[in-house]
């Protein structure tokens, strides 16, 4: 029940919010044509302006992944992991998680597919996927878009909420499925 | 950030070294640089669709009258921008796009919040406080229905895979009330911005 209402809106939010949009603006008499073209001209400007710090992020976090370090640190974790109960098999999932959305959703399906469905391991890394963000790569497009350099509190901020995100997956997941 | 992409790139090359994988990391310099400039092009369409969108928003008055129903809760979160901000409305329209899932409509709309903030923001180099929480908001990632993960739980044969929908509402908002109180407990503990004077060096040699 719950999930088909979310289908249903999730398929018309788009279409009713431009409706919406474009309806009140030319109740409002605005010309809707010109301000959509004049508004859309900065799309360029903006995608391209963020592509430096784009890539001193995502080349940093390629180096990285393409290093060997997350296994490293996989191992070195585990026992301390083990200690809380959580599988060793997600922990690649909580370190990729903030730095890439793709790179986590790979590890995800292949979790999802050795283990199978009915592993507790899968179960976990579902929930850990599915609430939470990709710190660094919102961090260098919105600061990206704006010229920020100076990030002051904003990733100290990201990555303890992501900390936090965790913490709470494993609780509530290990309260619910285990 | 300075330490940090220092640290990430010291890391990678060291255990890349230990590894045997240090060709592996350098090839990642490539990849990773094509990988950015694609990131960039594939958002350039969508960008200019939801700009000239919401610029019809916005001269209708529709962004400010969503801002003016959130007042009694952005007045809390974004203290230092004026009440008649169009980044409170922005704010609230990228928070739902992302609610429901559209990142497509959320990233284009948070960058157009980030640009009306930047608009106030005294120092155009840092962030303001405003941009720490709206940051906080838009990291934490809170989102009703997990729709890729809800996919692939499907693909691999999980019987009711609806179940992890609730779970997964519950940590995602405990993660994101978190970080919006965090934000708003190191904005009093971070030294304030300071107002930085126009750069004049490059008129100096002129004089």
């Amino acid at each position: 029940m719950f999930q088909s209402v979310m289908n249903i809106i999730s398929l018309w939010a788009l279409p009713v919010i431009i409706l919406l949009i474009l309806t009140m603006g030319l109740a409002k008499k605005v010309p809707i044509y010109e301000v959509f073209t004049e508004g859309a001209k900065d799309g360029f400007k903006i995608s391209v302006g963020i592509i430096p710090y784009l890539v001193a992020i995502i080349v940093a976090i390629s180096m990285l992944r393409a290093s060997g370090v997350i296994e490293m640190t996989g191992t070195v974790l585990a026992p301390v992991l083990n200690y809380f109960h959580i599988p060793v098999d997600t922990i690649p999932i909580m370190i990729v998680r903030s730095l890439s959305g793709s790179a986590a959703l790979g590890v995800f399906s292949d979790i999802a597919h050795t283990l199978g469905p009915d592993a507790y391991a899968t179960k976990l890394a579902a929930v850990m996927l599915g609430s939470s963000e990709t710190t660094f790569y919102v961090l260098a497009v919105y600061f990206g878009a704006v010229g920020i350099t100076k990030l002051r509190y904003a990733i100290i901020v990201g990555l303890l909420a992501d900390i936090i995100g965790i913490v709470a997956a494993v609780s509530v997941s290990h309260w619910l499925f285990a | 950030m300075n330490y940090i992409f220092y640290l990430l790139i010291v890391i990678s090359i060291i255990a890349g070294a230990i590894n045997g994988k240090l060709s592996d990391v350098v090839n990642a310099i490539l990849t990773g640089a094509e990988l950015s400039v694609k990131v960039a092009f594939s958002l350039i369409g969508i960008m200019a669709f939801w700009l000239g969108i919401m610029k019809i928003a916005e001269k209708s008055g529709l962004v400010s009258l969503i801002a003016k129903i959130l007042k009694p809760i952005t007045k809390r979160l974004f203290n230092e921008l004026p009440e008649d901000s169009p980044a409170i409305g922005d704010v609230a329209m990228s928070f739902s796009a992302n609610a429901l899932g559209l990142a497509n409509a959320a990233t284009p709309i948070g960058i157009k919040a980030m640009t009306e903030m930047q608009k106030e923001n005294i120092d155009k180099k840092s962030a303001s406080n405003s941009m720490c929480v709206f940051l906080a908001m838009s990291t934490a990632g809170f989102q009703l229905i997990p729709a890729t993960v809800i996919a692939i739980l499907i693909g691999i044969g999980y019987k009711n895979p609806t179940e992890i929908i609730a779970p997964t509402l519950l940590v995602t908002t405990i993660a994101f009330v978190s970080a919006i109180v965090i934000a708003k407990i190191f904005q009093y503990f971070w030294p304030a911005q300071t107002v930085t004077t126009p750069d004049t060096s490059k008129d100096g040699g002129e004089n």
